[in-house]
This record gives C-alpha cells, structure tokens and sequence, in this order.
C-alpha cells in the first residue's frame, strides 16, 4: 500500500512556477473583488444606520427614514424597470440584426457604432435628454393624456417641459443598449451551428431558426445582459439627476406628470453637497439600500438562469 | 410519399468557386442511394443541395435541375423552406435542441408547421416517431428529459426520429454514423433498412462497408485535382459497382488503393 501511494503523492507536489504564480494572481484578484466588496458593505453599514435610527427632526427632510426612503425606491425600480422593457426588445433585435440578419459589413460597422454609444458620458447623456428629448417628448405626453388618460399611466397632468420620468426611462434605456446588445450579439454568434442547421433543415423560416436554436441556447446569457443594464439603470445618477423634474415623496403611477419621485443615485448626487449630520447618514443609508437592491437583482437573474440548468445547452 | 429525385447536369458554385460539376444522377424512391468517394470530393455539397440546405452559406447557387417527382426544386416560386419541409435531414453529428427536452425535440417539426395539436394527438406522433426511429424503449420514461442527456447514438436516432416525424417524402443522411461507435452504427443501419419501405434515402458514408451493407444504389464521387471541382464518375447498383466497376478510378477506390 504504502509503496503504491508514495510515488503517487510525490508526483502531485510537482509544481511549476509558472502554474504558482498564476494561481497566485487570480486567486488574490479573487480574493480583492470581495475584500472591496465587503469594505463598501461595511461603510455604507457603519455610517448608515445612525441614518436610518435618527429622528425626524434630525434629518433635512424631516420624515423618518423608511417615509423618506420608499419613494426613493420606488422611483428608482420604477425608471430602471421601464429602462429595461424599452431596451431588451431592442438591444435583442439589434444584435439579431447584426449576428444573423444584416450583411456582415454592415453589422460589423452597426456594431462599431453601438459600441461607441457605451463610451459617451453620461452627463452628454443628460444634456441630451433634458435639451432635446424632453421638449420633443412633452407632445406626445399631451396627446397621451388626452387620447389615453383612463390608464393610469397617462393620467397626466402631462409635463409641458417633458422631464418626466417617462423621458428619464428612455434615457437610461438608450445608455444601457450598447452593453445588452454587445452581450446579446456576442452569445447570439456563439450559438453552434449545428443547432442552426437543424432548424433550418426542419424548413424554419430564419425567425423560426431564431426562436428555436438561438434565443433558448443564448437565454441565460440575455438574462445576464439585462442585468447587467438594470444594474446600470438602478446606479445611472447625473443623466437623471439633470433629466427628472423631482417632488419629493410622490410615489405615483403616473409617467407623463412634473411631479415624480426621484431615484436614489440622482437624490443622493443632488442632496449630498448641501447636507450635514444625521442627514449624510440618511443619503449613505439609502445607497446602502441600492446596494441591496442590486444585489437581490442579481441574486433572482441567477436562480432564474440556474433553474433550468439541465436545459441550457451546456451539457 | 416517397417521391424520386431526377438531377441532370447540376453545377454547384461557392460564390465563383465551382465546387461540383455537371451530375447527372436518378434516385429512385423507397430505395437507399449511399454517396462514396474521398473527401473534399463535393457528396455532402451535393447532398445538401437536395434540399438546398447549402444555401445557409454566403454566395452558394446551383446551375442546372433537380426534379422531385417532376417538381423542380430550384423553380423561382419554390420556397426553400417549403423544401426543407418536404426533405428531412440528419447530420454528420448527432444535434438534438439541448435546450428542449426529449418530447419537445420530436415535435419541433411539427411546431414549425404551426398546427395546433390536441395532446392526445402530438402523443401520438411523438410515440410513433420514436418508435419508428428504435428509440421508444429506451426514452420512453424519460421524455421530459433534455435530449442532450441520452448517449451519441441514441441522440443520433432522437435526430432521425424528430426528421421522420413531419413525414418528409426524402430522408437525406450525411455520415449519419461517423461519430458513433460500432454497436450503435449498427443499430442505425437497421434502422435505414426499415425506414426505406416507407422513404426514399439518401446517404453519405466514408465507410464502404457501410455502403455496400445498406444501399440499392451507390454513387462514386471524385476529384479530378487539387482545386478541380468534384464529379460523379459512375452510379449504379451497389452489388455492380462493388463487384464490377466500370472506371479504375472506382475499384481503385473500394479496394482501398487510393481515398
């Protein structure tokens, strides 16, 4: 026995230096991500709870802090939630077109342009939607509350200055197109194919071939690319700070209106610079609950990609 | 069902590229016709053109014509997916949907054509394609299962299973077998035996035996050079091409001395 396991365990101690220090690397860059990780989580802890336990008459907004932070929240699930459900059909579109539809020049350079749209600033972002696209949109929120105002949505007052949270939302989802729709392409090309060819030989049309080898075998990566845009779309702070005309503590439904809530990045850039005491633990405490926000959003995106894992292609 | 294919003088071209040139071939229905010959020699280009599955890749165009029964299947108002329909095709490796499960796999055909099906009705099919394709008894607890889950050869027959379920008038097989291991080869071949009462088959085999074992007719394919586009050089019985070919290039090949 012994002499048959000690040649055996001498041989695994082999280790090359250049495996070591690789190991060594990414284990420590793994490592880093969760020590920074942690520190954030225990600053926005550590300095917000004197926030959220102070008393009204502490605070600048005078309400206790779950008052102050719902509409908050609301506000800021309500903008990334529409963000989202403007730009997932297009970014998938979009990086159908390029991946499978359009010539392959022309894709290549669509997909040139897209990804210059990730590299403007975000406050060029605002600039242009509180310069061109909030006047542009204020018609169509009148016409809106006149033709379809029996929805909630469209209960109006409409915004004659069109900075609404409405315009907000398309914002954020034209900022978190580029990022969705490089993710959508790249694992839309990935897509083998053989899956593709036996679509095809099935007699599927291309947009049959797409709904029955492309969007199920790239579904958890889509699933990814909208999280990733929703984590950016519940963060983006300067864009809706400049766009998002702000009363604070509605919570409504209604999208076309002057009065809206504000989000928690945009309060907390606006608020900051004049605040002091208790009410900077206040702000830090609402960026703790974005923090959790986010995270929670990322936790669901991956229990619903894990829940069909023996489905998704990669066994 | 089961109609014959009629190709006369057919040039196949990748963009200027001359990939097959000037095949003239009759394929009788309900018979297996096994396309042979060395690599590169342009049988799977040519049997993808049966259904115009080359036409996926950029640039590829035919000259000439293949009649299915008459019907030309180039003619401007033939709509290749309408063709796909009609000419059901397994591939070189096995390729179920991972992404769906065993069921859904067969009936991913019969989706396409949009029917809806009362499940009584779908069950029915599902069973009868499975069982058709040898594969009944071995899934038949598992259907919810991924079909990425089963073994190569049972995926294989999954394949064949979900293209027989449409009820195409042509079944084209391209090296059907050549990832399989020898048990399951076999298995398949059985299967191809069984399946031409109802088909007409068309397959592409680098394995002579298995050429000479499941096919009525067999097709000789070759290059004539490096860069030359490939031909057919001679097609006939399989018992006559095996035992008598009219062109050395042919007994050259099946006695092994070249390919």
């Amino acid at each position: 026995m012994t002499s048959t396991l000690a040649p055996r365990r001498k041989r695994s101690t082999v280790v090359r230096p250049g495996d070591r220090i690789f190991s060594g690397l990414s284990t420590s860059a793994g490592i880093l991500i969760l020590i920074v990780l942690a520190g954030v989580a225990a600053f926005l802890t550590i300095e917000g709870i004197p926030g959220i336990t102070a008393s009204p008459d502490e605070v600048k907004s005078g309400q206790s802090f779950l008052p102050y932070v719902w509409p908050l929240v609301y506000g800021t699930l309500l903008a990334a939630v529409i963000a989202l459900l403007i730009a997932v059909p297009v970014a998938i579109g979009v990086a159908l077109f390029i991946s499978h539809y359009s010539p392959r020049k022309l894709g290549q350079v669509l997909g040139y342009l897209i990804d210059l749209l990730a590299a403007v600033p975000s406050v060029v972002y605002g600039l242009w939607g509180i310069g061109f696209l909030a006047p542009k949109m204020a018609p169509i929120y009148q016409w809106l509350e006149s033709n379809l105002g029996f929805i909630p949505f469209f209960a109006g007052p409409a915004s004659a200055t069109g900075r609404t949270i409405m315009t907000a939302s398309i914002v954020l989802a034209v900022m978190i197109l580029p990022i969705m729709t490089a993710i959508c392409r790249e694992i839309f090309l990935q897509t083998p194919r053989l899956h593709e060819e036996a679509a095809l030989a099935l007699g599927a049309t291309r947009w049959e071939m797409a709904r029955m080898a492309i969007f199920p075998y790239a579904r958890s990566g889509i699933v990814s690319a909208a999280m990733l845009g929703l984590g950016r779309a519940l963060g983006e702070t300067l864009a809706v700070a400049m766009v998002l005309s702000v009363s604070a503590g509605t919570v409504t439904a209604n999208l076309i209106s002057s009065t809206n809530p504000s989000t928690i990045a945009a309060n907390i850039a606006l608020s900051f610079g004049e605040a002091s005491g208790k009410t900077v633990n206040a702000l830090i405490a609402s960026g703790l609950v974005l923090f959790v926000i986010t995270f929670l959003v990322n936790f669901a995106a991956r229990a619903v990609v894990d829940r069909r894992k023996d489905f998704s292609g990669a066994n | 069902m089961a109609k014959s294919i009629d190709v006369s003088d057919l040039n196949i071209y990748y963009g200027d590229f001359l990939a097959v040139e000037g095949v003239t071939i009759p394929i009788p229905a309900k018979s297996v016709t096994a396309f042979i010959g060395p690599s590169g020699c342009g049988k799977s280009t040519f049997l993808r053109s049966l259904n115009r599955m080359h036409e996926v890749i950029r640039g590829a165009r035919v000259e000439g014509k293949v009649l299915i029964d008459g019907q030309d299947l180039y003619a401007s108002d033939m709509d290749p997916v309408n063709v796909r329909r009609m000419i059901g095709m397994v591939f070189q490796r096995p390729n179920p949907f991972p992404t769906m499960s065993i069921y859904d796999n067969v009936l991913a055909g019969q989706k396409l054509n949009s029917k809806r099906m009362k499940k009584s009705e779908s069950d029915d099919i599902v069973e009868r394609s499975l069982r058709s394709a040898g594969l009944w008894a071995e899934v038949k607890d598992r259907l919810a299962r991924p079909g990425s889950g089963l073994s190569g050869g049972q995926q294989q027959r999954l394949c064949i299973a979900r293209a027989i379920s449409v009820e195409p008038e042509i079944l084209l097989m391209d090296e059907p077998c050549s990832a399989l291991d020898p048990i399951s080869t076999s298995v398949i071949e059985d299967l191809i035996h069984e399946l031409k009462a109802q088909y007409t088959i068309v397959i592409v085999t680098h394995n002579m035996q298995q050429a000479a074992r499941v096919s009525d007719e067999t097709a000789f394919f070759n290059l004539s050079g490096v860069g030359k586009p490939g031909r057919l050089i001679e097609v006939g019985r399989t018992e006559t091409i095996f035992s008598n070919p009219q062109d050395p290039a042919t007994e050259a090949y099946i006695q092994g001395r070249f390919g």
